[in-house]
C-alpha cells in the first residue's frame, strides 16, 4: 500500500460530495464547514479540511478579537505612524529609529504548550519569535521572557516553573541571542494555565525591510531549514486515522507529542543562513512556518502577493514516513523557513544553503493565478482562493457583559485592611514584602539566562528596561521594557492595560531611552465567556487611549484566548511591551542608587492607593478596589524630564512601592542609603503603589538645578536624603535594615522554592 | 598582528571575540571550520557557544573540523591558541590541554559575574597581568565543572599550570576551583570565563577581560 492510494484528491472530492468529513474534531463550526464548501463549490479534501481548520483557528485568524483590535488602526494618527515602516498585519511592526536603522520588535504567547511540556513549549515559543523577527529581513539581538505560574509554592509551580526556565535558556542561549528582561509573577490564577510570551527583537538597515509576500511570475518557492516531520501535528491526525490503515497509519498510529520539539542549533544555523541570503539579495519574499506550517506560509505568502502559488508538495522533506498531505501541511515542525526566489537567484541560494549545511528545496512557484494549488505526485489536492484561507476567515461579534461581580470587586476596598502602624512591625513589613515570591530577586531565573552574548548589552535584568547597542560606531541603541499587573487589570481592564502601558512607558524612560513604539501580548480567558470579552474590548480600549495620549503607536500584537482552568479565567494579563531609542547607549542611566553622596530624589506624588497593591496580596491575600489612578500625562512629563539627564542612577516605582524600590536599589548598588520618609504617613510612603513615580539620585552639586528642572517640567519632587557608602537602608524614626539583612530576605526565596 | 577567530556552525561569541581582538589593537581575522587554513594568522581564538548544538558531547563533533587540523598542527610550532568555554571544550576534546568539562554541579546553566584570581602569568595570553591578580569576567555555560584524573590535577598544580582560579562561590563544581589552564609551554590557553564579554564597563562587568587580548600581542611581538 503506498500513500498515493488513498490520497483525497480535488477531482475525487467533487465526486463524493456525500463524505462525512470530521470538521467538528478539527475545531470548526457547522457554519465555517458550509462556508467553505461554498466557497470551493464543492466539499473540500482532506488537505484544504485541514488547511482551513488550522486558519480559521482562533489563534491564527483572531475571528473572535479582530472586530475589537481594529480599534487600534483607529485610534493610530499620522503623526504616530510617521515612524512606522510596518504594523499590524506583518510578521512583526518596523520602526524607523534614524541614522539609516530600523528595528522590529514583537511579543507572543506559548501558553498551552508549556503547560503540557513546560521544556519544549518555553524552548519553541523562544523559537518561533525570533523566527518572526528573522522574517522582517532584520538580525535579531535580544530576546525577553514575561512569564506567570501558579501560586509560587503549589507543587505543580515546581514542575513547570524550573522547566520553563530550562527551555527558555536552552533556546535562546544556544542561539546566541542575549536574554535581557521579561516577568515572573506567581498568582492562582494561572494554576493550571501558566503564561509564557516571548518576545525579540531585531534591527536592520532600512532599505534591507522584507515582508512576506509573493509576487513576480514564475519566481520559485523554496523551502529551507529542518525536514518535516509528524511532531505538533495536534488535530489533524483525525484524518491520518481516517484515511490510512496498516503500521504507517490507521488507529495503531504511533502517536507523537503535539508540542513540538525544538532544535535550536538548527535555528541559529538557519538565521545566519538568512541573513547571508537577505545580505546577497537572493530574497524576493520570506516567511517563517510557525503555527499552521505550511497551510500558513504558502496561503500567507500567495494572499499577500499580486498571484497565485503552485506548490508540489511530495517535494518536501520529510523527517516521518507516510505522511499525508493534511499532515504535512499543518505539521508545526520548528525551524523552517518559505523563501520566494527569482529563478536566476536559485543557484546561488542553493549555494548560500549548501555552507551552512542547510537543506533547501524548491517546492514550488508562484503562477500568474489566483489560486493556490497544491499537487500530491501530480495529483491535485489543494485548489484554493489563498485570501480565504489567510484573510477571509471568519469574523466573530461575540456577547459582551460586564461581569456580575464586578461591582462587589470595585466596592471591597482595601482601606478596611489591617495596617502595620509601629516601627517595628514596618521594618518587619518591609522584609517581608522583599521576601515575597512577587517581589524577590529574580536572579535564580535569570541567571540560567546567556545575557552578554553578541557583546551588545547595556543593561539587562534586574534593569528596569533591557538596553541593546544597534550602531557600535554611533552607539545608537534600543531600550525595551515589557510589563503587566493582571491583579490591577482585573479590577479594572481599561486602566489595568494603561498601567501596563504606563510601567513600560515608564521603564523605557527611565533608563534613558525616548519611547517610540509599542508592542502587545493580549493573554485573556475563553472569547466564549461575555464577561472575558469585557475585559478584552476594556483592555483593547485602555491601550489603545494610553498610546494615543502618549502619542507613540502599537506596531503589532498577539492574542491569546481560552487561558482558564474549567470555566475560571485567568487574572486578564495584557502584556505590553514598549520600544525606546538612546542616541547614544553611553548615556543611559543605570539602575539603583547612584553614588555615595547623590542625593535621592522622588518623583511623583504618591496617594493612600492599595487596590490589587503587592501589599494587600502578600499581607491579607485581598484583591479588591480599585487600581492606582492612571496619570498618562504625568508619565510624559516625568520621561520628557529624564530625556534631559543631570540623573546618576534611577528606579521605577511599582509593585511593593518606595520600600521595594528602596531595598532593590540598594541591593543592586551595594550601597547603603539614608531617607526621611515624605508625608504624614509612613506606611503610604513605604507600600502605596502610585503611578507615575521614579526614585532618581542627582549629584549633589547638581540638585538645585534638577530641582529647579523638575519645577519647570511640573514634575512633583521630594527629596528623600542621600547615598552612603556604608551598608544600610537607613530609614529616619523608623528603621535600619544592614544589606545583608535586606539581601538574605530578597535573594533566599526563589532558590529556597525551586533549589 | 593578524588573531584568528573560528567559527563553527553554532558558535556564538565569534563576533564578540573579533571585537575583543580589535579593542586590543589587533586585527581580526574570520577563520572557517570548514577550511584547513589559518590565513597566516599569528594567534587563534576558539570562542564560545554551542558548536553543532553541544551534541554527542561539548566539542565533541567541531574537533574533527579541517581547521582544527591546521590549529593542532600550528599549535606545534608555538602558535599561541585561547580557548573560551566552548573552545576550551574544543581544545580539550582535540587533546590540546588535558581533563574534560562536564555538566554543572547545580545542573543548570550558569550566567553570573565571577570574581577569578590569576594564578599564572608566565603564558602567550596572562603575560599582562600581575600574579595573584584578582578580576571580574563573566561566566555563562552548562558544562563548566573541570575534571581530570587526579595525577593529571596534581600536575597541573604541580607545574603552575592552573592560570585561572574561581574565587568566591564555586559556579559549577569545578575540580580545585580550577577555572581555566594551559599546556606545558604556556602558549595554549583554555578558561571557562569568558574574557571577551570583559572589555569595557559599558557592556560588560569589568575591562579585565582585554589584557588576556592585549598580553597575546606583547608574546608574539617579543
Amino acid at each position: 500500500m503506498t500513500a498515493t492510494t488513498h490520497v483525497d484528491t480535488v477531482g475525487h472530492a467533487a465526486a463524493t460530495p456525500e463524505v462525512d468529513q470530521p470538521y467538528r474534531e478539527l475545531g470548526l463550526k457547522h457554519d465555517e464547514y458550509t462556508r467553505i464548501r461554498e466557497i470551493l463549490g464543492r466539499r473540500p479534501t482532506d488537505a484544504e479540511l485541514a488547511m482551513y481548520s488550522v486558519m480559521w483557528s482562533e489563534h491564527c485568524s483572531y475571528k473572535s478579537s479582530k472586530v475589537h483590535l481594529s480599534y487600534f488602526g483607529e485610534t493610530t494618527t499620522e503623526a504616530m505612524r510617521s515612524s512606522m515602516l510596518a504594523g499590524i498585519g506583518e510578521n512583526a511592526g518596523v520602526v524607523d529609529i534614524g541614522d539609516g536603522w530600523a528595528v522590529t520588535f514583537k511579543v507572543e504567547s506559548h501558553n498551552h504548550p508549556s503547560y503540557v511540556e513546560p521544556y519544549q513549549g518555553a524552548a519553541t515559543g523562544v523559537g518561533g519569535i525570533v523566527r518572526d523577527i528573522l522574517a522582517m529581513g532584520a538580525r535579531p539581538l535580544a530576546v525577553m521572557d514575561p512569564l506567570r505560574f501558579g501560586a509560587a509554592e503549589a507543587p505543580d509551580t515546581r514542575r513547570v516553573l524550573p522547566g520553563v526556565v530550562a527551555g527558555v535558556g536552552g533556546y535562546g542561549n544556544c542561539l546566541g541571542l542575549p536574554n535581557i528582561g521579561g516577568e515572573v509573577v506567581f498568582d492562582p490564577s494561572y494554576q493550571g494555565n501558566p503564561l509564557v510570551n516571548a518576545l525579540c527583537v531585531g534591527a536592520m538597515r532600512v532599505e534591507d525591510l522584507h515582508l512576506a509576500h509573493a509576487s513576480g511570475t514564475g519566481n520559485k518557492v523554496i523551502l529551507f531549514g529542518a525536514r518535516t516531520g509528524l511532531d505538533g501535528i495536534g488535530g489533524v491526525s483525525v484524518l491520518a486515522s481516517d484515511t490510512f490503515a496498516g503500521d504507517e497509519g490507521g488507529t495503531g498510529r504511533k502517536k507523537l507529542p503535539s508540542v513540538q520539539v525544538g532544535d535550536p542549533f538548527t535555528e541559529k544555523v538557519l538565521i545566519e543562513c538568512c541573513l547571508e541570503l537577505f545580505g546577497a539579495g537572493l530574497v524576493v519574499g520570506i516567511q517563517d512556518l510557525g503555527g499552521a506550517g505550511l497551510s500558513c506560509a504558502t496561503s500567507e505568502l500567495a494572499s499577500a502577493g499580486d498571484g497565485g502559488m503552485r506548490v508540489e508538495l511530495d517535494r518536501v522533506p520529510l523527517r516521518a514516513k507516510g505522511m499525508t498531505p493534511a499532515e504535512i501541511l499543518s505539521s508545526e515542525s520548528q525551524e523552517r523557513m518559505c523563501a520566494v526566489v527569482r529563478p536566476e537567484d536559485v543557484e546561488a541560494f542553493m549555494d548560500v544553503c549548501r555552507r551552512w549545511d542547510v537543506i533547501a528545496t524548491e517546492i514550488g512557484e508562484v503562477t500568474d493565478g489566483d489560486r493556490l494549488v497544491i499537487t500530491w505526485h501530480g495529483e491535485t489536492v489543494v485548489d484554493v482562493p489563498p485570501r480565504t484561507v489567510a484573510h477571509e476567515g471568519p469574523v466573530y461579534q461575540r456577547p459582551v457583559t460586564r461581569p456580575a461581580d464586578q461591582t462587589d470587586l470595585e466596592a471591597d476596598d482595601p482601606v478596611v485592611l489591617e495596617r502595620p502602624h509601629t516601627p517595628e512591625a514596618l521594618r518587619a513589613e518591609i522584609l517581608r514584602m522583599a521576601a515575597s515570591p512577587n517581589l524577590a530577586s529574580r536572579a535564580w531565573v535569570t541567571e540560567q539566562y546567556d545575557r552578554y552574548v553578541r557583546g551588545g548589552t547595556v543593561l539587562a535584568q534586574p534593569a528596569d528596561a533591557g538596553m541593546v547597542r544597534i550602531d557600535e560606531s554611533t552607539g545608537r541603541g534600543v531600550a525595551i521594557s515589557c510589563d503587566c499587573n493582571g491583579r490591577y487589570t482585573r479590577l479594572d481592564p481599561y486602566a489595568g492595560a494603561q498601567l501596563a502601558l504606563a510601567e513600560a512607558y515608564r521603564n523605557v524612560a527611565v533608563s534613558g531611552a525616548r519611547p517610540v513604539a509599542v508592542t502587545n501580548c493580549l493573554n485573556f480567558g475563553s472569547p466564549e465567556d461575555p464577561g472575558v470579552m469585557w475585559q478584552f474590548e476594556r483592555a483593547v480600549h485602555g491601550l489603545a487611549d494610553g498610546c494615543a495620549t502618549l502619542g507613540i503607536p502599537v506596531t503589532g500584537g498577539n492574542v491569546s484566548f481560552y487561558n482558564q482552568t474549567g470555566h475560571t479565567p485567568i487574572l486578564p494579563t495584557p502584556v505590553v511591551g514598549v520600544l525606546g531609542v538612546i542616541d547614544d547607549v553611553r548615556r543611559r542611566i543605570p539602575t539603583g542608587l547612584g553614588a555615595p553622596g547623590d542625593t535621592l530624589l522622588l518623583l511623583g506624588d504618591t496617594a493612600d492607593e492599595f487596590g490589587g497593591s503587592e501589599w494587600a496580596h502578600v499581607v491579607h491575600g485581598h484583591l479588591g478596589g480599585r487600581p492606582p489612578a492612571v496619570d498618562l500625562d504625568a508619565e510624559r512629563r516625568l520621561a520628557g524630564l529624564l530625556a534631559g539627564g543631570g540623573v546618576s542612577a534611577a528606579h521605577d516605582l511599582s509593585e511593593g512601592g518606595l520600600a521595594q524600590t528602596l531595598v532593590e536599589a540598594c541591593l543592586l548598588s551595594g550601597r547603603g542609603a539614608r531617607v526621611t520618609l515624605p508625608g504624614a504617613d509612613p506606611f503610604v510612603a513605604l507600600f502605596s503603589e502610585s503611578s507615575a513615580r521614579v526614585l532618581v539620585a542627582v549629584p549633589e552639586s547638581g540638585t538645585a538645578a534638577f530641582t529647579a528642572r523638575c519645577a519647570e517640567a511640573g514634575v512633583p519632587c521630594h527629596r528623600l536624603g542621600t547615598v552612603e557608602a556604608a551598608g544600610a537602608l537607613a530609614i529616619e524614626g523608623l528603621a535600619d535594615l544592614p544589606l545583608d539583612e535586606l539581601r538574605t530576605a530578597w535573594e533566599g526565596t526563589l532558590p529556597a522554592l525551586f533549589g | 598582528m593578524r588573531i584568528g577567530v573560528i567559527t563553527f556552525p553554532g558558535t556564538l561569541d565569534d563576533a564578540d571575540a573579533a571585537r575583543a581582538v580589535r579593542y586590543a589593537g589587533a586585527e581580526a581575522v574570520a577563520l572557517w571550520h570548514g577550511d584547513a587554513d589559518l590565513r597566516g594568522v599569528d594567534a587563534v581564538v576558539v570562542p564560545g557557544g554551542f558548536s553543532y548544538g553541544d551534541y554527542l558531547r561539548a566539542g565533541a563533533i567541531a574537533r574533527f573540523a579541517p581547521v582544527m587540523g591546521e590549529v593542532v598542527r600550528a599549535v606545534r610550532g608555538g602558535l599561541p591558541v585561547l580557548g573560551i568555554c566552548n573552545g576550551f571544550q574544543i581544545l580539550c576534546e582535540a587533546g590540546l590541554l588535558p581533563g574534560a568539562l562536564l555538566r554543572n554541579a547545580g545542573l543548570h546553566f550558569v550566567c553570573r559575574d565571577q570574581r577569578l584570581r590569576v594564578e599564572r602569568t608566565s603564558t602567550a595570553w596572562t603575560g599582562g597581568f600581575e600574579a595573584g591578580a584578582e578580576i571580574v569576567v563573566p561566566v555563562k555555560n552548562m558544562d563548566g565543572r573541570y575534571t581530570a584524573e587526579q595525577s593529571t590535577v596534581d600536575e597541573l598544580e604541580g607545574e603552575g599550570r592552573v592560570v585561572f582560579r574561581y574565587l568566591g562561590a564555586n559556579p559549577n563544581g569545578s575540580l580545585g576551583d580550577i577555572a581555566g589552564i594551559s599546556s606545558a609551554d604556556g602558549r595554549v590557553v583554555g578558561l571557562m570565563p569568558h574574557p571577551e564579554h570583559a572589555i569595557d564597563e559599558l557592556t560588560g562587568p569589568s575591562a579585565d577581560g582585554l589584557r588576556l587580548f592585549t598580553s597575546v600581542l606583547g608574546s608574539v611581538l617579543a
